[in-house]
C-alpha cells in the first residue's frame, strides 16, 4: 500500500463523513459547516489530480463564495432547524431503497461493464506549476472561447434574475 | 498510484448521499445544498477522467460548472429568500400550493 494510496483513502474518509454529517446535521449552520470541509477535501483532490488552479478555484468559489453565501441566507432567514411536522414515514426507508439502488448499480456497471482503465499518478513537481496553469488558460481561451464569453453572459442574467426576484414590487397605477 | 475506478466509487458515492439528501430532507435550503455536493460529485470524476487522458478538458468542464453552481445559487437563494417571505417556511411539505 503506498502513501498515495493512504493518501487518498484518508481523504476519502473525510469527504464520505463530512457528506454524511451534511445530511444528518439537524441545525442547517452545522449542514453548512461540513458542506464546507467537503468541498475542501474534494480541492486537495483536485491537487492530487494534478490540478492546482481548479483546486483554488474550489475553495474560493465553492468554499468561499457559495457557502458564505448559504450562510448568510440561513442566518437572515432564522431557519437553522424546522419545527417538527408529520412527515411520511415511508419517505425516509423508500430514499434509503433508492440511494442503496443506485449506488449498487453504479457500482455494478463499473466493475463489469465500463471498466475504466489506468493508475492515477501521482502529479511530480513539474505539474503543480506555472506552466500547466499557463497550457490550462491557453486551452480556455482559445479552444473554449465561446463557452467562457457564454458563461459570462449567464452569469449577468442570474444576477440580474436575483435583484429582480429580491426588489420589492411597485404598483402600477 | 490510485487505481482511477477508486476515484469514480468516490464519486457515485458523494453522488448518492446528495441524491438521498433530496430525498429525504425537508428544509429547501439543505435540499439545495445536496445540490450542489451532487455537482461537486461528478466534477470530481471529470477532473479524474481528465487526468487519466491527459487533458485540459475534464479541468475546463470543472470551471464552467463551478460558474454556473454559482449563478444557480444566486437564483435559488433569491426564490428561497421570496417564498420565505411569503410563507414563513423553508419546509418544502409546505409549499403545496401555486399561488403565493
Amino acid at each position: 500500500m503506498t502513501l498515495d494510496l493512504i493518501l487518498f483513502l484518508v481523504l476519502a474518509l473525510v469527504a464520505v463523513a463530512t457528506a454524511m454529517g451534511m445530511l444528518m446535521s439537524r441545525n442547517a449552520i452545522y449542514s453548512a459547516l461540513f458542506l464546507v470541509l467537503n468541498f475542501v477535501t474534494v480541492a486537495v483532490f483536485y491537487l492530487l489530480l494534478g490540478g492546482p488552479f481548479i483546486a483554488m478555484a474550489q475553495i474560493t468559489v465553492y468554499a468561499g463564495a457559495i457557502m458564505v453565501l448559504f450562510l448568510f441566507v440561513i442566518m437572515l432567514l432564522g431557519a437553522e432547524s424546522l419545527p417538527k411536522a408529520e412527515i411520511l414515514p415511508w419517505q425516509g426507508p423508500l430514499a434509503g431503497i433508492l440511494g442503496v439502488t443506485l449506488i449498487v448499480e453504479a457500482a455494478y456497471l463499473l466493475v463489469t461493464r465500463a471498466r475504466p482503465e489506468g493508475e492515477i499518478i501521482p502529479p511530480g513537481e513539474a505539474v503543480n506549476l506555472s506552466a500547466t496553469i499557463q497550457q490550462l488558460g491557453l486551452a480556455l481561451f482559445r479552444d473554449y472561447l465561446l463557452p467562457f464569453e457564454v458563461t459570462s453572459v449567464l452569469l449577468l442574467v442570474a444576477m440580474v434574475g436575483a435583484i429582480v426576484l429580491i426588489r420589492k414590487e411597485r404598483r402600477v397605477h | 498510484m490510485v487505481p482511477i475506478s477508486y476515484y469514480i466509487i468516490l464519486s457515485a458515492i458523494l453522488f448518492t448521499i446528495g441524491a438521498l439528501g433530496v430525498l429525504i430532507r425537508r428544509n429547501a435550503l439543505i435540499i439545495f445544498m445536496s445540490v450542489e455536493l451532487m455537482l461537486n460529485a461528478a466534477n470530481l470524476a471529470m477532473v479524474a477522467f481528465g487526468r487519466i487522458h491527459e487533458s485540459f478538458s475534464g479541468q475546463i468542464f470543472v470551471f464552467f460548472v463551478i460558474a454556473v453552481a454559482a449563478a444557480e445559487v444566486a437564483v435559488g437563494l433569491a426564490l428561497i429568500v421570496e417564498i420565505f417571505k411569503s410563507k414563513r417556511s423553508i419546509d418544502v411539505d409546505q409549499m403545496n400550493s401555486m399561488k403565493g
